[in-house]
This record gives C-alpha cells, sequence and structure tokens, in this order.
C-alpha cells in the first residue's frame, strides 16, 4: 500500500502528481474464498479489514452490487456519538466512538472525524427531566455526558433563538463533548484501502441473486458474475436485508423505510456542534463545506425507494428555521434517501442465521454510521469464530423470542 | 400530494391516513409458542414491490382500510374495507 503523508504530498506535487496509484484494486471474483461478505457498506467493508488485521483471515471477498460507500454509508448525515440509554448499547456505541478516535491514523486515510460536540435540547422542564434520567443511565455506562443549563447551550450555539416567546426555547441541553462528524465516503475508501492491501478482494458491480446450500448449510453465492463458494457468508446490506434472507428462506424482524437527508447552500462556519431536538425530531450540523446538513425522522410508511417525501423534508426543515432563524434566508440546495432497516427496538440485529454457514449484521436502522467500526469489529469476530464478541451477543436474532429486547426509544431523532 | 383511495369517501391526500402495518395477520392462538408470539409480533412481511398493508384515516373517516401499494414506486392500485 501507498502510504499517505505530507512527505509523499510534497513529493507528488513536486512531479506533476504523476506517482499516484489507485487506492485499491477491483478485483473479478475467484470461484472461492474463506470468507465472502455481502454488501460494500461501511460495515462489510470494516468486517472484512478486521478478518484480515484481527484474525489473519485474508481469503475474503466483500460483494458490492453497485459500488461501494454508495448506499447508505454515503447518504447519510455522518454523525457520530454514543449516548444511548441501555448498558448494552452504551458499550457497543462507545466502543465505536472509541475506534473512531483512532482509526485516521490506524487506516492511514483521514476520515476527517471532527469531535465537535453534540448538544439535544431541552425545550421544557419535562425535556430536562427526562434527560435527567438518560444522562443519569450513560453516565452508568461511561459515555461523556453532561446536562448543560441554558447560557451554555446558547453560547454553543449562538444562532439559537434565545427571545423568551420563541417557538422552541432552550432549557439546557444533554451534551456529548466527544461526538462529532467525520467524513462519510473516507470511511468506506479507507477502510476498502486497508482492506485490500491486506488482500481482501473488493468486487463492485456484483449482484448477490442467491445462496446455494449443501446438505442444508450455505456453501456457496449465486451473483450476477458467477457462483462463488465460500466457508462462511456474512450479510451486511441494510435495507435490503429482508429481501435476501427471503431468498435464502428466513424471515426478519426488519421493515425498510426511508430515511432522509438534506443540506442548505454552503455558508461561513457559524455553527461548530451539532444541534438535535428530539421534541420536534430534528437535528442540524455544518459539513466542512459550509453547507447546512439536516436530518430527522424516518418517512411515515415502508419503502424501498431511495427517495424521501416532502412532508417530512418539511418536517425537518420548518422547526429547524424557527430554532435558527437567521437559517430562514438560506436555500435548499440537495435532499436525498436510503432505505434503513429498522427493527423493532431500534437495536442492531447481529449473530448467526437460522440458516447454517450464514451470519447477519443488520437491523442498524437509522444510525449505522456512527456504528461501522464497532460493526465491523464484531461481525468479524462472529465469521472467524463462530462464537459472539461479547459486545454483540445481547444483539442476536434470538433475543426476539425470548422477550429480551433493547428498547432504544432514546436512540431519538434518526441519525 | 398523492391521493389514497379510501373506500369510504373517495380519493383523499395521503397525509390523512396513517400506516399501521401489514395486513393479513392473524393472531396466534392462546396455546401458540414464543416463536409464535415472536413472529407475529416482530416478524413482518416487508415486501419489496407489491405489499398488502393497514391505515387508518386518521383524519378523514376514522376507519381502517387496506391499501394495495407498491413499496418501490409508491403507487397504490387498491383499497378496500379492513374487515369487508
Amino acid at each position: 500500500m501507498q502510504r499517505y503523508s505530507t512527505w509523499r504530498l510534497i513529493r507528488e506535487a513536486l512531479r506533476a502528481h504523476s506517482g499516484w496509484v489507485p487506492a485499491w484494486e477491483d478485483r473479478d471474483p475467484e470461484p472461492r474464498y474463506e470468507i465472502v461478505l455481502v454488501g460494500g457498506g461501511g460495515h462489510g467493508l470494516a468486517t472484512a479489514y478486521y478478518l484480515a488485521r484481527n484474525h489473519g483471515i485474508r481469503r475474503v471477498a466483500v460483494l458490492e452490487r453497485g459500488w461501494i460507500g454508495g448506499g447508505n454509508t454515503g447518504r447519510n448525515t455522518t454523525i457520530i456519538r454514543s449516548n444511548y440509554f441501555h448498558p448494552r448499547s452504551a458499550a457497543l456505541y462507545d466502543f465505536s466512538v472509541r475506534l473512531y478516535e483512532g482509526l485516521a491514523r490506524e487506516l492511514n486515510y483521514n476520515i476527517m472525524f471532527s469531535q465537535r460536540g453534540m448538544i439535544e435540547i431541552a425545550h421544557s422542564e419535562a425535556d430536562l427531566e427526562t434527560m435527567s434520567r438518560a444522562a443519569n443511565s450513560m453516565r452508568l455506562s461511561g459515555v461523556d455526558i453532561t446536562l448543560i443549563g441554558r447560557e451554555q447551550a446558547l453560547a454553543m450555539a449562538p444562532l439559537l433563538d434565545p427571545s423568551p416567546g420563541c417557538r422552541w426555547p432552550v432549557r439546557g441541553a444533554l451534551m456529548q463533548r466527544r461526538a462529532g462528524t467525520a467524513r462519510h465516503d473516507a470511511v468506506a475508501w479507507g477502510y476498502a484501502r486497508a482492506a485490500a492491501a491486506l488482500g481482501v478482494h473488493i468486487i463492485q458491480g456484483c449482484e448477490v441473486l442467491g445462496f446455494d446450500s449443501v446438505n442444508g448449510r450455505a456453501a456457496a453465492v449465486e451473483t450476477s458474475r458467477g457462483r462463488i463458494e465460500a466457508d462462511r457468508i456474512g450479510i451486511a446490506v441494510a435495507g435490503n436485508s429482508s429481501s435476501l434472507a427471503r431468498a435464502t428462506g428466513f424471515e426478519l424482524p426488519l421493515h425498510s423505510y426511508t430515511l432522509q437527508a438534506m443540506v442548505s447552500e454552503p455558508v461561513k462556519p457559524c455553527l461548530d456542534c451539532i444541534v438535535s431536538s428530539n421534541t420536534n425530531g430534528s437535528y442540524v450540523s455544518q459539513s466542512d463545506k459550509g453547507e447546512l446538513v439536516m436530518g430527522g425522522n424516518l418517512d411515515r410508511c415502508p419503502s424501498y425507494a431511495q427517495r424521501g417525501g416532502f412532508r417530512v423534508t418539511q418536517s425537518v426543515v420548518a422547526p429547524l428555521v424557527e430554532m435558527f432563524p437567521a437559517f430562514g434566508s438560506l436555500r435548499l440546495m440537495r435532499q436525498w434517501g436510503g432505505t434503513v432497516d429498522a427493527s423493532p427496538d431500534n437495536s442492531p440485529i447481529i449473530g448467526p442465521a437460522p440458516v447454517p454457514g450464514i451470519y447477519l449484521n443488520c437491523g442498524w436502522g437509522t444510525g449505522g454510521f456512527k456504528a461501522i467500526p464497532a460493526g465491523g469489529t464484531v461481525f468479524a469476530h462472529l465469521l472467524a469464530t463462530g462464537t459472539h464478541h461479547p459486545l454483540s451477543a445481547p444483539f442476536d436474532l434470538g433475543r426476539f423470542a425470548r422477550g429480551e429486547l433493547i428498547d432504544e426509544a432514546h436512540a431519538g431523532v434518526a441519525h | 400530494m398523492q391521493q389514497f383511495p379510501c373506500p369510504f369517501c373517495g380519493p383523499r391526500p395521503e397525509d390523512e391516513f396513517r400506516y399501521a402495518g401489514d395486513a393479513g395477520r392473524p393472531r396466534p392462538g392462546r396455546d401458540a409458542s414464543d416463536a409464535e408470539w415472536a413472529a407475529y409480533l416482530y416478524f413482518g412481511r416487508n415486501a419489496r414491490g407489491a405489499a398488502r398493508e393497514l391505515w387508518i384515516h386518521s383524519y378523514g373517516c376514522g376507519r381502517w382500510i387496506e391499501l394495495s401499494r407498491d413499496t418501490v414506486s409508491h403507487v397504490v392500485d387498491g383499497a378496500k374495507p379492513m374487515n369487508p
């Protein structure tokens, strides 16, 4: 792998950038791998990287129907945080934030992780009481959460409307200092480059059509580019999980919904943290390009369309403009949607599928991007050893029949 | 805005309706196992393409209806009362 560094940049600048090589090689499929991963998004690519790095398994292929990072990994609003209510979720997501903190150095790829902090605004006394309960639970799980007052919240986001009679008064906020944003494409590309350097094959334009079983165990993948045999198969395809599961003969407790996001025209720096409101279901941050990146709740009924309806766009933009009156003069530049796999308890599903030989990493719903490093680590552990990583054990598919749901209602607005 | 055909009120703006889950899922009997209850409660169809769904005409007649809706194109090609 060609290492990136300031020295390399200077050297290439002096010779007309003639020495750069592609970050990874686009491969054709071979007939057989030890592990085949279906889905070349963040989770699939991270899993491939950790399989090679943590477990020494390099006969791995990542199959992607379109191009890597072209699904939800490239469509989300890049929020990274771990303010989850239940200890089992907090442990998983905080592990992810900690991995993100060292990821640019580890991958030798600038993922532009900016820990700018996040505040979730309390608009009423009732909001403050709910938040203090949540804050206590998160602090017991070791997550850096602070309940801050009105003055501190307004100091962090000075463009919030401070007037007494405003529509969304600021009473205080739940702050996670270590939360932030990263460059989502760079996370996909960085993992792809590092995995390819360790011998993983990244195969784009390769759609998985179904699975072949031998003696009741999945032994091969039927793809648009031929049959590929594998000892174990990992599925990390977010909103398409149900379709692949049905092709294999089992059902999943998922519903696919559109989650949309939108950006304003770019402006000079005016917001240096993430501001969210669970009460009105919207959130905003400012990208390095200057656009305000906005999002909110799921669209209102199941959909595979990868485009959002105007009703939800309006329900996101309207309260944000009420909270930040200055944003009212900006134009909305782009709006788009991705298909997310919502689980009944807003928690992911990680574990063996009902068909032996197949393993699942799905159900992240609206929050998959923030979990990419943790999801990759625990899924690689599962695929390599056949047993759960301690962090992923509670998220097994069996929890639904056991009634042992991890209900993350506090996961709040969707990001 | 898309129009949904309410069997009681005729075509109405989609905003008046609320999604309420998959249609055609009978409640299991009293002696059902944990797995059967889990299947009923959590394991929905999540169809890609043609789907049968329950909706409530919340801001209209308030009645439950069954829509035939395509989850990729969003085309609605049929509606009937939930229990005709």
